[in-house]
């Protein structure tokens, strides 16, 4: 019987010819990750530990500041300054201030610090993200984080692996973000609990490298370890114009052991919507219409949908309009790179000439943390991933989550609206 | 290892993700009293204020899923919570609790047997789950053999600490 994508990666990074589901292995780690909110934790959990004193490899640690930066407060200006500080004194690679990162799941994959076959672990949940080029990576907690500073390995367990086939073309208004809310909607937030997604199917093939970032980082929605594609031409493409250190692209077997199959019908699929208060909820467009949601914040941008290609669409359909009067927008770049890009294309000024506020480079508005926190009684349509009670906010506040395309388009009638509504629209000038 | 714990178990449901358990603003808080403060603020306002050293969170399935927030573990255990029984237990979730020292049970019918309010009994090295009030009795599943050495080693940093030992 042959081996998964997941497997193939684990079984060599665990120097073993084959693994399988359920194995415990010790793993080499090829990058581990962390931002201020994990590092501070690690860095004590570090600390405390006899006789660690450096880091592992300090070319395979990323420190990213963007979870309450710019400094929401006193204390969130500590924690910031205390993984500077332990940066300098590691003599870390790749740090990341203010103003010269963004969000960590968008800053890896763009300064080719994620390649196919690698292994990366970050102390984000998110981390999955970086499955979108082919590499395993999962999300771990802080102790875990500061094990893998020191001993450059983690202890996995092997996951079984479900495959995930896409096929047919996305309708008009259906985009990445779509198949994968469709895709937690039928799995539900515990579906792959303990598993690895893979992704499969013409589809994906036909996918950008960001709708893949996009699909990658909701794998931890349905409770996944990690969500993988296979690296091909496009993904090879995007990583050798970033980096050119050698890596080894793996494949799953043709005869590898899936957990199961599971096959979405994309052709069918309509704009998805995940209603408050779990990202399972999701319902096609056409039923969440007919309630006429009306709405208080929209927010574009996150690990999920912070990138150019999500600017774009936004830009497209606000171009030249006005958001609805009752409304904030807020939009949030994904990285200092995704702002300067933006700002080239005329993005940032077609947005906030649209009524859109454009923020700074942060995770603070999709976890609740400053520059976009709900109130009691408001509804935020979102781009982000997560919509528990109290995810942005107010645990009064209601968290719908969306595309690019269908925020764009429910920006300009204050109420979620179908994107096909208005991408048929005659284009504006 | 960890002798009897007991206390009255507070009960909750399905999928009791880690932004209710700690919510994310106040993920800047490194002290675990101050972190215990806001336990569960999300989804039950009052925790804080009723919950006594020694009680016992019991949940339905997937307790913990969501963020990879550390502090999440800590804030229970900083609220002076001793344990949390659950049908089930999210992935980074489950490390975390027994990275931090945090004991957790997985077992079904232990769950759908008690409620609120319910006196009880738990020696985790024996994954023995005793009802006082109810006088039942349940055996939690049994951890994998790895975990289990993890957990006598006295968590990841001993084991960590004698890796790095070994190659000094």
């Amino acid at each position: 019987m042959g081996m998964t994508l997941t497997e193939k990666i684990l079984a060599r990074h665990a120097g073993l010819d084959r693994v399988e589901p359920g194995q415990i292995i010790n793993a080499k780690v090829d990058l581990v990750l962390a931002n201020e909110l994990s590092a501070a934790v690690a860095i004590a959990v570090m600390r405390s530990m006899k006789g660690a004193t450096r880091v592992f490899d300090p070319s395979k640690i990323a420190l990213v500041e963007d979870h309450f930066v710019p400094a929401k407060d006193a204390q969130s200006a500590k924690l910031a300054r205390l993984m500077k500080e332990f940066a300098a004194e590691q003599k870390i690679e790749h740090f990341f201030d203010v103003g010269r990162g963004g969000i960590e799941h968008v800053v890896l994959p763009e300064e080719g610090l994620v390649a196919p076959g690698e292994l990366i672990v970050g102390g984000d949940s998110h981390t999955c993200t970086y499955g979108a080029l082919g590499a395993f990576a999962t999300g771990m907690g802080s102790t875990d984080i500061a094990a893998a500073f020191v001993l450059g390995e983690v202890w996995l367990r092997v996951p079984p692996t479900i495959k995930v086939v896409y096929e047919g073309a996305m309708q008009d208004g259906v985009y990445a973000k779509d198949l994968m809310l469709a895709t937690v909607g039928r799995l539900g937030i515990d579906g792959a609990t303990y598993r690895a997604l893979e992704y499969h199917g013409s589809t994906i093939d036909a996918l950008s490298i960001t709708g893949r970032l996009t699909m990658a980082n909701m794998a931890i929605e349905a409770g996944a370890k990690n969500g993988i594609f296979h690296a091909d031409e496009k993904a090879l493409a995007f990583v050798r114009e970033r980096t050119d250190r050698p890596f080894v692209v793996e494949r799953a077997d043709a005869d590898a052991a899936y957990e199961r199959i599971v096959a979405i019908d994309v052709a069918a699929l309509e704009p998805q919507i995940a209603c408050p208060h779990t990202p399972d909820n999701v319902h096609p467009i056409s039923e969440v219409l007919r309630e006429r949601v009306q709405l208080d914040q929209i927010f574009i941008g996150s690990c999920t949908n912070g990138y150019i290609e999500d600017l774009r669409i936004a830009a497209k359909i606000l171009h030249g309009k006005k958001i609805a009067p009752s409304l904030r927008v807020i939009v949030n770049p994904g990285s200092q790179k995704v702002w300067m890009q933006a700002a080239d294309e005329g993005i940032l000024k077609t947005l906030a000439s649209a009524g859109c506020v454009v923020n700074t480079p942060g995770c603070g508005a999709c976890f609740g943390g400053h520059m976009g926190t709900l109130g009691d009684g408001e509804r935020c349509l979102s781009t982000t991933n997560r919509n528990y009670v109290g995810r942005m906010g107010s645990p009064k506040a209601e968290v719908y989550l969306a595309s690019p395309a269908t925020c764009a388009a429910s920006a300009l009638t204050g109420i979620i609206t179908d994107p096909r509504v208005v991408e048929r629209a005659p284009a504006y000038s | 290892m960890e002798t009897t714990l007991r206390g009255r178990a507070h009960t909750y449901g399905k999928n009791v993700d880690t932004d209710v358990i700690i919510p994310g603003k106040y993920c800047n808080i490194v002290d675990q009293a101050e972190l215990g403060k806001h336990a569960m603020e999300g989804i039950d306002p009052e925790f804080s204020t009723r919950v006594k050293a020694g009680d016992i969170i019991v949940a339905d399935t997937n307790f913990g899923c969501g963020s990879s927030r550390e502090v999440a573990p800590i804030a229970i255990k900083g609220a002076g919570v001793s344990a949390v029984i659950a049908k089930s237990f999210a992935r980074i979730f489950y490390r975390n609790a027994i990275n931090i020292g945090l004991p957790i049970l997985e077992c079904p019918e232990a769950v759908d047997a008690i409620a609120a309010g319910d006196e009880i009994e738990i020696d985790p090295a024996a994954g023995a789950i005793r009802n006082r009030t109810k006088g039942t009795s349940y055996k939690a599943a049994e951890f994998p053999p790895f975990m289990r050495s993890l957990i006598e080693a006295g968590g990841l940093i001993p084991y960590v600490e004698r890796r790095l030992a070994e190659r000094a």
